[in-house]
């Protein structure tokens, strides 16, 4: 990132220390988060020899990422509470699959659109963005917890409405056969030689221009390398505008709002459109990508979208560590790691553990027990709960806190020891 | 009842508690509506103007129980102050364009002045909530002193204060109107408030039961019984 | 705001005059699907209470009550399996099982409320606000594991011990009742007037109001404010567990996340009366059964959960209090 240079431009600033000071963990984060994205590819094709099966897992962790950055800016900096996020996710992915797949050719339109990815990852956004404001805008006059609940209705509507009206969204069937994200076939890259590294030359991409003619291209296709360095690529990005939106003008209202409306009020801070901003940027992150996980997914289904989406989301990012966008991130590949890779293998490795262990006799299934198996894989609810209960007892501020909470909560620490010795005095 | 503030000078509001001192503060600066009556501000109507509205036509406020922004540095508080001055706009701020790091390094040297002004620069990247109280009564000041205002609403900023504090308070307010802004303030140390106002009106019920220069009000007869006199 | 309470008034008045046309058209129909609304509302309303006595007093979207009132359903399934009940016919065992089994399978239920609170919300009464709320989620995961694991996926039988069949129905002009749409508004109408006697009329009751309205200044007064917001779990459960084995007694069915999607109808009826409002959440309760009553037979069921909550974000944009509007004090 650019900021080092700018640190040294602001004599004052580098005098103070106080930027250094504020980040050197977060910084400690991005340069393992960063090196990790670089090696984590090439360590599995060469564990694996050339499968790609991990790095499409990463790929679909990326989505998530994206999502808890998304919704750190209305959870952790403007203090929203935002329950129905997945809905603006459903909303990119389906203003995606919609537009870029024969979907509405079967449709009442009678007409179907291939827009090209990378024009569809801006509307999307866009579009995620209008409907996060025309839903805000009525409610975040309200009081806090009113947004919370107006979201969580929100987010359970727009599931059904996918599933009730088949006819536009393909209802449970989903929307299949969208297209894929390429690059017309004159921008070369490190995709254009001969054995090239990922992308293949096709020739069934629609010129956006005129959609019945077709131009030769690099297409994606099931390519997940591709994709891997596409999310990591977005995934960056997304990193710094909202990074720099965090030091700006308005990340600063947005937390004067969070610590205090009115104060924040008194100082001439338009507190309705300030909120409304928070919401429609956290919006549009989620839009955005929902317009990947279309492309990358190949199918959109109303089940992707469910209420449990946006739980997880949230999880991860109090779980990460509300405000923090390193924190949040790491609490996303956690959260993600617990839930696609830890419990559901955890019934097989019990399973050959119990075996090695010579507990065979547990492994089978009789009469009413269902076998250590079943068993295991019955508890992954109940282990998910425990994990999440226990992390937040023993890290209340989630795994990396922005130095704001940490302080918060040595100051409540304080404060409860006081009120003890006071409460011990009196005695 | 009616008041009316000059340009430069340094007001007083003071009364007995519950007399409406506070409640008027919160109808000109847009917190509560006012039910009746009108608030006129440069010769303009800013009667049920929105509190942002009224920052930023140039009132600014400190809060009775203090209202910092806790976990924001002391620095990051100015510089919430000078939202309103500043014209950073989203994509601006998005993309750190040059005219956007040039209004934050600005605005930073801006704060850190006026945490120098106020005398707790060195704190300027403790959090408001870790400062004393004296501090952090100092803090709010020159977060309303960013907003650039014409009229600075301090409301009692004394309380708490011990005599020293008191002192130097005195000395910031008159450090203050030397910078061309008018003070109003609602305090309830008679000390405080004879030593700087220049002018001074007794609230009693929502009545304004005196007004004038502080050797005046502090000979009235009414003032004495209502508020001195019971005091004292 | 005149423009929104008059737009507010037009959409009542429509939804009012649409079903009063259908009234009209078919009055049996109508009072057939009132009745069905009115049974669903009655649980709904149990299960209500407990969200808006929990929020009411710490501020806690308590997404693990759902599944209070699940779990209340499953451990009466099985202690009801200790009886010599009949589920053909209904005996003197099956009055004694479920005059038994009521109050046991609440104060169970109470017993792991409070157990919960103080595992799960009690350390974190001090951390930043989403705290607790994300232990909630994970209690609520928990909950529906433990049942999973019990009982797996599939749903699981609730003996059918309430009087049923031919002679426990009738048909008032066309209107088909039976006992147990009877039963189940009684006793819910039972235990919510209790609960208002407790809440009005007891020190503990008072207590639990003052502390809602203001946690210092109730401690200040000398109020035990842990006892208290345990208390007010309890009682949560109380009402949720008793709702879980009505639902079972009514439906004959349950699964184990049978709480979530019933928890955020609940929830949503405590919004609708008005969160944090007592006999709102009882009213709301009743109200979003009968609606979604309606909704079934007159729309389409597919769409009654869009009916549901698009009333909600309604209700909260044109009547942020809820419709019996208690202002919540910012805090």
């Amino acid at each position: 990132m650019s900021e080092p240079t700018a640190v040294k431009r602001r004599s004052l600033m580098t005098r103070l220390h106080l930027r250094e000071r504020m980040r050197d963990r977060d910084q400690a984060i991005y340069g393992i988060l960063i090196l990790g994205a670089l090696v984590f590819p090439l360590a599995t094709l060469f564990i694996t020899g050339g499968s790609t099966a991990y790095i499409a897992q990463a790929a679909h962790a990326g989505t998530w990422v994206l999502l808890a950055i998304g919704l750190n800016v209305v959870v952790g900096f403007a203090g929203l509470l935002d329950l129905g996020y997945a809905a603006f996710f459903a909303i990119g992915a389906y203003t995606y699959a919609l537009f870029a797949s024969s979907q509405l050719g079967s449709s009442p339109l009678h007409h179907s659109f291939h827009f090209p990815f990378w024009l569809m990852l801006i509307l999307g956004m866009i579009v995620a963005a209008t409907f996060g404001a025309l839903l805000g805008f009525p409610t975040l006059r309200l009081r806090g917890d009113y947004l919370a609940i107006v979201t969580l209705g929100f987010g359970e509507i727009v599931p059904v409405i996918s599933y009730n009206l088949p006819d536009w969204t393909g209802g449970i069937n989903a929307i299949g056969g969208i297209d894929k994200p390429w690059f017309p076939a004159w921008i070369t890259g490190p995709w254009a030689g001969a054995n090239s590294i990922s992308i293949q030359q096709d020739s069934v991409c629609r010129n956006p221009f005129a959609q019945t003619q077709f131009i030769p291209c690099f297409s994606f296709g099931f390519d997940q390398v591709a994709y891997y360095v596409l999310i990591v690529i977005l995934i960056f990005g997304a990193v710094i505008l909202v990074t720099n939106l965090y030091r700006s003008r308005l990340g600063r209202a947005w937390m004067a709002i969070r610590e205090d409306e009115v104060a924040a009020a008194a100082m001439g801070i338009n507190t309705v459109t300030t909120k409304l901003l928070a919401f429609a940027i956290g919006a549009s992150f989620s839009g955005f990508a929902g317009a990947y996980y279309g492309a990358s997914f190949g199918l959109v289904s109303p089940d992707d979208f469910l209420f449990v989406v946006s739980i997880t989301v949230l999880v991860m990012v109090v779980l990460g560590g509300m405000g923090n966008i390193s924190g949040v991130i790491v609490g996303a590949l956690v959260i993600y790691f617990i839930l696609n890779t830890l419990l559901p293998s955890l019934a097989s490795n019990a399973v050959s553990l119990a075996n090695t262990l010579g507990l065979g006799s547990i492994v089978a299934s009789n009469g009413t027990y269902p076998g250590l198996y079943n068993e295991v894989q019955y508890s992954q609810f109940l282990i998910f709960g425990l994990i999440l209960v226990l992390i937040m007892l023993l890290r209340p501020q989630g795994l990396f806190p922005s130095r704001i909470r940490e302080q918060e909560l040595k100051h409540a620490a304080v404060q409860e020891e006081g009120s003890a010795v006071e409460e011990g005095v009196r005695v | 009842m009616s008041l009316h503030i000059k340009r430069g000078e340094v007001f007083a509001l003071i009364g007995p508690n519950g007399a409406g001192k506070t409640t008027l503060f919160n109808n000109v600066t847009g917190l509560f509506q006012p039910t009746a009556g009108r608030v006129v501000f440069d010769g303009r109507d800013i009667t049920g103007s929105k509190p942002h509205q009224v920052a930023r036509l140039g009132i600014a406020r400190t809060f009775q129980n203090i209202r910092l922004f806790d976990y924001m540095t002391c620095l990051d508080n100015v510089r919430v102050g000078r939202h309103v001055r500043m014209h950073a706009k989203l994509w601006d701020s998005l993309f750190k364009l040059p005219r956007e790091r040039r209004e934050e390094e600005k605005v930073t040297d801006e704060a850190m002045e006026l945490l120098r002004f106020v005398g707790i620069a060195k704190q300027a990247n403790h959090y408001a909530r870790n400062l004393p109280y004296g501090q952090q009564r100092r803090l709010e000041i020159a977060r309303a002193l960013a907003t650039d205002p014409k009229l600075l609403l301090l409301d009692e900023p004394a309380a708490g204060f011990t005599p020293q504090e008191k002192v130097e308070l005195m000395a910031l307010v008159k450090k203050i109107l030397t910078r061309g802004i008018t003070v109003f303030l609602i305090e309830h140390d008679m000390k405080v408030v004879m030593g700087i106002s220049e002018r001074i009106v007794v609230l009693d019920h929502g009545e304004k039961i005196a007004e004038g220069p502080p050797d005046e009000v502090r000979k009235d007869v009414k003032v004495i019984e209502a508020y001195l006199g019971k005091s004292a | 705001m005149s423009l929104i309470d008059f737009l507010f008034y037009i959409i009542c008045a429509a939804a009012v005059i649409l079903l009063a046309a259908q009234a009209v058209i078919n009055p049996t129909a109508f009072v057939q699907i009132t009745v069905f609304g009115l049974a669903d509302g009655a649980m709904y309303a149990l299960v209500a209470l407990g969200y808006t006595m929990v929020y009411g007093i710490i501020e806690l979207i308590n997404f693990a009550h759902g599944d209070v009132f699940t779990l209340g359903g499953y451990i009466s399934a099985a202690i009801l399996g200790f009886f010599a009940i009949n589920e053909e016919s209904f005996s003197v065992i099956n009055l004694v099982a479920i005059l038994l089994v009521f109050p046991v399978v609440m104060l169970i239920m109470g017993g792991i409320n409070i157990t919960i609170e103080r595992i799960a919300y009690r350390p974190l009464r001090n951390a930043p606000r989403l705290a607790p709320l994300i232990t909630a989620i994970g209690m609520s995961f928990v909950l529906e594991g433990i049942m999973f694991l019990w009982h797996g996926p599939a749903s699981v039988h609730f003996p059918d011990i309430l009087p049923h069949g031919l002679g426990y129905q009738t048909t008032i002009a066309g209107v088909f009742v039976t006992f147990k749409d009877g039963f189940v508004m009684a006793t819910a109408i039972v235990l919510v007037t209790l609960l208002a006697i407790f809440i009005n009329r007891t020190k503990l009751g008072k207590a639990m109001r003052a502390t809602a309205q203001d946690r210092d200044a109730a401690q200040l007064m000398g109020i035990d404010i842990n006892r208290t917001i345990a208390a007010t779990f309890f009682i949560g459960a109380l009402l949720a567990g008793a709702g879980g084995m009505i639902w079972g007694l009514y439906f004959n069915n349950l699964f184990y996340n049978l709480g979530f999607r019933t928890g955020l109808v609940a929830f949503t009826s405590a919004v609708f009366g008005g969160i944090g409002n007592i006999p709102g959440a009882a009213i709301g309760g009743v109200l979003i059964g009968l609606i979604a009553a309606y909704s079934d037979s007159y729309i389409n069921s597919k769409w009654t959960e869009v009916v549901i909550f698009g009333i909600l974000i309604g209700v909260l944009v044109f009547r942020p209090t809820g419709l019996l509007g208690m202002r919540v004090p910012e805090k």
